[in-house]
Parts: C-alpha cells; sequence; structure tokens
C-alpha cells in the first residue's frame, strides 16, 4: 500500500449499511469504473442503545453474510480492499469477532486466502474512569461533565475511531479491515488519505458517500463512486438509471447532522460552508471548496450504554365508540386507578417502578405534543412497566391487565370488555438499557484507544 | 389575511435524530420567496420552542438559502431509547412543526 501521493483515488460505496442490501450490478459497475478500495459502514447509533448494551447486532447473519458474498469474491478477483466500519451495529468487540467469523465462512466457501485486521474499539470503564479523574473528558451538548459513577453504569463503552488506525491496517497489508466503532466517514477517508488527498475534500465526500445511494436521485438503485483529487471531489452513481444532482448531494449534508455545514472529526472539523456543487453532466457532479479545519488537540467521541432496569409490556385495542370519545377522561381514570393498586398490592414506592401508557391513534406516537386530540375511531393501548428486575415488571404489568381489560369510564354501570391480541397478554422485554455517555476523551496519539490484530484467513 | 401553515407551504418536512441526544428537522421549501418570507415572518426560535416544549435558547435555525431549505435542531426534548421516548429515530417528529402558522 503506497502512502505517497498516488490520484486521482476511486472509493465505491455500495451502501449506507451492511446487512441492509444492495444490488450486486453495484460492486461490477464500480470496480468496472476503476474503483480502487470499497468502503461500508455496518453500525449506527439509531435504531437505539440496546445493541450497544447487549453488544449484539441489529442485523441478520444472513443479510450480512449475503452483502460479503457479493463483495469479497469481486474485490479479490479485482485485488482491492474493503473497509468495514463499525461492525455488528454498535463497533463492540464482539461485533468485531462476529462480522470477522462470517468473513471467514464466505472465504472458505469461496476457498480465498485474505488478510484479515481486526480494529478493537471497546473501552474498558475502569480505564475511562482514570481519563474522566485525570480531567481527559469533556461533555458535548446537551451533557454535563462526565463522572465516574456514569462511567461505572456503562456495560458497553466504545470510543469512535478516526481514519488513523484504519489506515495503519491497510499500510500493513489488510485487504479486509474490520473496525470496531468508527466514525462513519473514517470507514471512507482512510484509504483516501493514505492516497494523498485532500483533507477537506475527502471528509466532505466521506460524509455524502457513507449513506450510499442516499445522495443521489434513486437510492434503492446501488450505491456511489467517489473520484477525488487534488482539488476536490467528482460523485456519481453506479446505477445507470439514477443520478448525483447538485441538489441531491448538498441535501444530504442535511441528513442526521445537527449542523449543515459543519461535522467534527476526531482531528479536526470539516467545513462545507464554502463548497461549490457543479454538475458535470446529468448524473454526476464536483464539488470543490471544502475545508478541513485541524483541530489544536485530538477527541475521540465514546458512547456508552449501561443496564436501567427490565421491562414488559402489554398491548390491548379499543374500538367501542363511547370509550373513545371521552380517551382524555378514561386514561386519567385508569392511570389514577393503576397507581393505587400498585401501592395497595405491591407496596412500591414512587421511584421504584415506571410505568408508561401510550395511546395508538390518540397520542401514541407524540405523547404531550400532540396537536389533535379528537375522537379517534380506534385507539391500541400499549403498556410499559419498567422495574430493577423482571419479576417486579411483569407483576407490575399484570396488576395492570384487569384494568386494561375491563376499564370502565367514570359512572358507567357496567364493565366494558377489550380486545387483547396475545394470551399471555404481558411480553417480557428483559434487560433495557440507556445512552449514558456524550463525552469525548482528549487523546495524545489517535491510535491510543484502539487495538489491531492482522490474521490470514483462508 | 390568511392564516398560513407551514404544512401547506413547505414541499416537504422531515425529521431525524443526529445522534442519541439531538433532533433534527429539514424543511424544504419550493422557492426564494417562501425561502424568505418563512424566515422573515414566521419562524423563530420561540415558536419552535413552544411546538416541542423546549427552551428556545436550545433551538438553533440554519438558512440555507442556496438549498431554499431550513434545518431546525435541538437537544432531543427526551434522550433516544429513555423511558419517555416515543420514537426511536424522531422519524415522526416534523409533525408538530407541520402546524407552525402565521399571518
Amino acid at each position: 500500500m503506497a502512502s505517497q501521493t498516488s490520484l486521482p483515488v476511486k472509493i465505491l460505496v455500495p451502501t449506507g449499511m451492511l446487512g441492509s442490501g444492495f444490488p450486486p450490478e453495484t460492486v461490477a459497475a464500480g470496480i468496472r469504473l476503476g474503483a480502487q478500495a470499497i468502503a461500508v459502514d455496518g453500525g449506527s447509533t439509531d435504531s437505539g442503545p440496546h445493541y450497544l448494551g447487549q453488544g449484539v447486532a441489529k442485523s441478520a447473519a444472513a443479510s450480512v453474510r449475503t452483502d460479503l458474498e457479493a463483495l469479497i469474491p469481486p474485490a479479490h478477483a479485482a485485488g482491492i480492499p474493503i473497509i468495514v466500519g463499525s461492525c455488528g451495529t454498535s463497533g463492540t468487540d464482539s461485533g468485531v469477532d462476529w462480522v470477522a467469523s462470517i468473513v471467514a465462512e464466505v472465504c472458505q466457501a469461496h476457498g480465498l486466502a485474505k488478510r484479515v485486521a481486526r480494529i478493537y474499539a471497546e473501552q474498558d470503564p475502569g480505564d475511562i474512569a482514570v481519563r474522566v479523574e485525570a480531567g481527559l473528558t469533556r461533555p458535548l451538548p446537551p451533557a454535563a461533565p462526565l463522572d465516574v459513577e456514569t462511567v461505572r453504569k456503562c456495560d458497553h463503552i466504545v470510543g469512535l475511531m478516526g481514519h488513523e488506525p484504519i489506515a495503519a491496517a491497510l499500510e500493513a497489508g489488510a485487504e479486509i479491515v474490520l473496525a470496531g466503532r468508527a466514525s462513519d466517514t473514517a470507514v471512507f477517508a482512510a484509504f483516501a488519505l493514505l492516497h494523498g488527498a485532500p483533507p477537506g475534500p475527502t471528509w466532505h465526500a466521506a460524509k455524502v458517500a457513507e449513506c450510499g445511494g442516499q445522495c443521489t436521485t434513486s437510492p434503492h438503485l446501488g450505491g456511489v463512486l467517489v473520484t477525488l483529487d487534488a482539488g476536490g471531489f467528482d460523485i456519481e452513481p453506479l446505477a445507470a438509471e439514477s443520478a448525483c444532482t447538485p441538489e441531491s448531494v448538498s441535501a444530504h449534508m442535511l441528513y442526521e447532522n445537527a449542523d449543515p455545514y459543519r461535522v467534527i472529526e476526531p482531528g479536526g472539523q470539516l467545513d462545507t460552508s464554502q463548497a461549490r456543487h457543479i454538475a458535470l453532466d446529468q448524473r454526476r457532479v464536483r464539488v470543490e471548496g471544502s475545508l478541513f479545519h485541524p483541530a489544536a488537540t485530538h477527541t475521540i467521541k465514546l458512547e456508552g450504554a449501561g443496564r436501567v432496569g427490565y421491562e414488559t409490556i402489554s398491548f390491548v385495542g379499543i374500538r367501542d365508540p363511547m370509550i373513545l370519545s371521552q380517551m382524555g377522561t378514561w386514561s386519567e381514570f385508569l392511570e389514577g386507578y393503576l397507581q393505587q393498586r400498585l401501592r395497595e398490592v405491591l407496596g412500591l414506592a414512587a421511584d421504584q417502578y415506571q410505568v408508561a401508557l401510550r395511546y395508538y391513534g390518540w397520542n401514541g406516537v407524540l405523547g404531550d405534543l400532540e396537536p389533535d386530540l379528537s375522537a379517534p375511531k380506534e385507539v391500541g393501548v400499549h403498556f410499559t412497566a419498567r422495574a430493577s428486575d423482571q419479576a417486579t415488571a411483569t407483576a407490575i404489568a399484570k396488576i395492570a391487565n384487569p384494568l386494561l381489560l375491563h376499564m370502565p369510564l367514570p359512572g358507567m354501570t357496567h364493565f366494558p370488555s377489550f380486545a387483547f391480541v396475545t394470551s399471555p397478554a404481558e411480553v417480557e422485554r428483559g434487560p433495557v438499557y440507556e445512552f449514558l455517555l456524550q463525552h469525548i476523551a482528549l487523546v495524545v496519539d489517535p491510535d491510543e484507544l484502539f487495538r489491531t490484530e492482522l490474521e490470514d484467513v483462508k | 389575511m390568511t392564516k398560513k401553515r407551514l404544512a401547506d407551504v413547505a414541499t416537504q418536512i422531515r425529521a431525524k435524530n443526529a445522534g442519541p441526544f439531538w433532533l433534527t428537522l429539514d424543511v424544504f421549501l419550493p422557492d426564494a420567496a417562501a425561502f424568505a418570507e418563512l424566515l422573515g415572518k414566521a419562524l423563530t426560535a420561540e415558536k419552535v420552542a413552544a411546538l416541542y416544549h423546549v427552551a428556545a435558547a436550545d433551538v438553533s435555525i440554519y438558512p440555507m438559502a442556496d438549498l431554499n431549505v431550513v434545518k431546525i435542531s435541538m437537544p432531543r426534548p427526551f434522550v433516544q431509547g429513555s423511558f419517555e421516548d416515543r420514537d426511536m429515530h424522531s422519524g415522526q417528529q416534523h409533525v408538530p412543526l407541520m402546524g407552525l402558522s402565521w399571518h
């Protein structure tokens, strides 16, 4: 792997998420156009804290295997590397090992020998606590400064690596790089920076391309190819019927970004406020003028999730127009009586449990923000109980059950009955987790929180 | 003067998480006139704060004139996946903003 300047450099991004599927032709099309590396993200926090809290993947193994089957043999034939970031959804060590095991299966099935790098991003809570005590962490808005107690509540902590550990693995000869938690952009940027691409265009291209075809006019048709040179980057879709337009490319900077012009990376800040988007033709866009402002101190973002209890849920349907015409009255009557029953039967103090009632069809999605509380046609009542152990959560749900089955309106002379869809009505959700960290660690060496292992897989 | 609603003026309004702690809203407008009208008359941090039950100081508004887009970001009213959260991806949180109205 050459670390000297060798531009232009071409990188293929087949999809925004390994395991989400893409047309296999997208890989062949990118390689035909001269792709020198394939970069694909394998994770996100977007589906919630469970995956990091438990260290398990959101994707099915079969779908990750299907995508790797579409990537590894063509990349091997073309002699180009594959870089996967945030393996196993949350980028825990177990996620890296899980994707590595699927890579090994695919290599074995196709008789391919590959040098595979695993880059681990998981952090020992004890080590992070030492950094907290040394004053080497900072909060990101809207968090408060980090304390050791919060760190110790985390079941898993990961650091978001920048491009440096990935670039080092490529320089060490890795043909497949399986990175733990990494910034979405680092997965793409590593190969480009290694080839001497300028940092402004590289990080901008990485942000635009990280979701694959989402910056095109037809995201479902496949991925994109990015060509970086000394002055900027070109981006094009890999499906002939799709297009990148100045609007589709610039609009993607909005996506999942709080600030549309600035993205903070471990080594500095991408600034696209001066970027110009130029249509090269009907389906290719060139971007110039992207800036990267290096930071004085290298920072690694930390993500952590910890168990906060156990939950049991149940779900019941209401279709009777009489009840539905008075949802506000009925829900208050139900919730008041439920609190009374929980005190009487379980003797629980208010801080020992939480219950939530969400009335889907009436205010289920928006809660207190719901602007329209007119009478609905049908309501699904979603009940959640949380307690410090599963048995208590289920006991709460069982005490709620007869109320959810028969709760009348005040003054009614009979008990109505509502529509449960399952028996038993209660579903145990097991342990539940919350995100506890929104902080960065100050580091001297960009690699110091990460560990790389190289292995020849046959 | 007739009352205008953002839902009737914008071509698209969407919401999404920007990480577990932030909510971001994108308002796509049909032309420069609609963009100027919204920013000039209708859209203030105070109005957004009232729709989302957050403090006005926490609401950031980013006008993007070249796209006729306005981005609005704020800390999530509830952290993603916390007990009070009802929308894991913030995917439906554009609906309160649809009701933004002005004369």
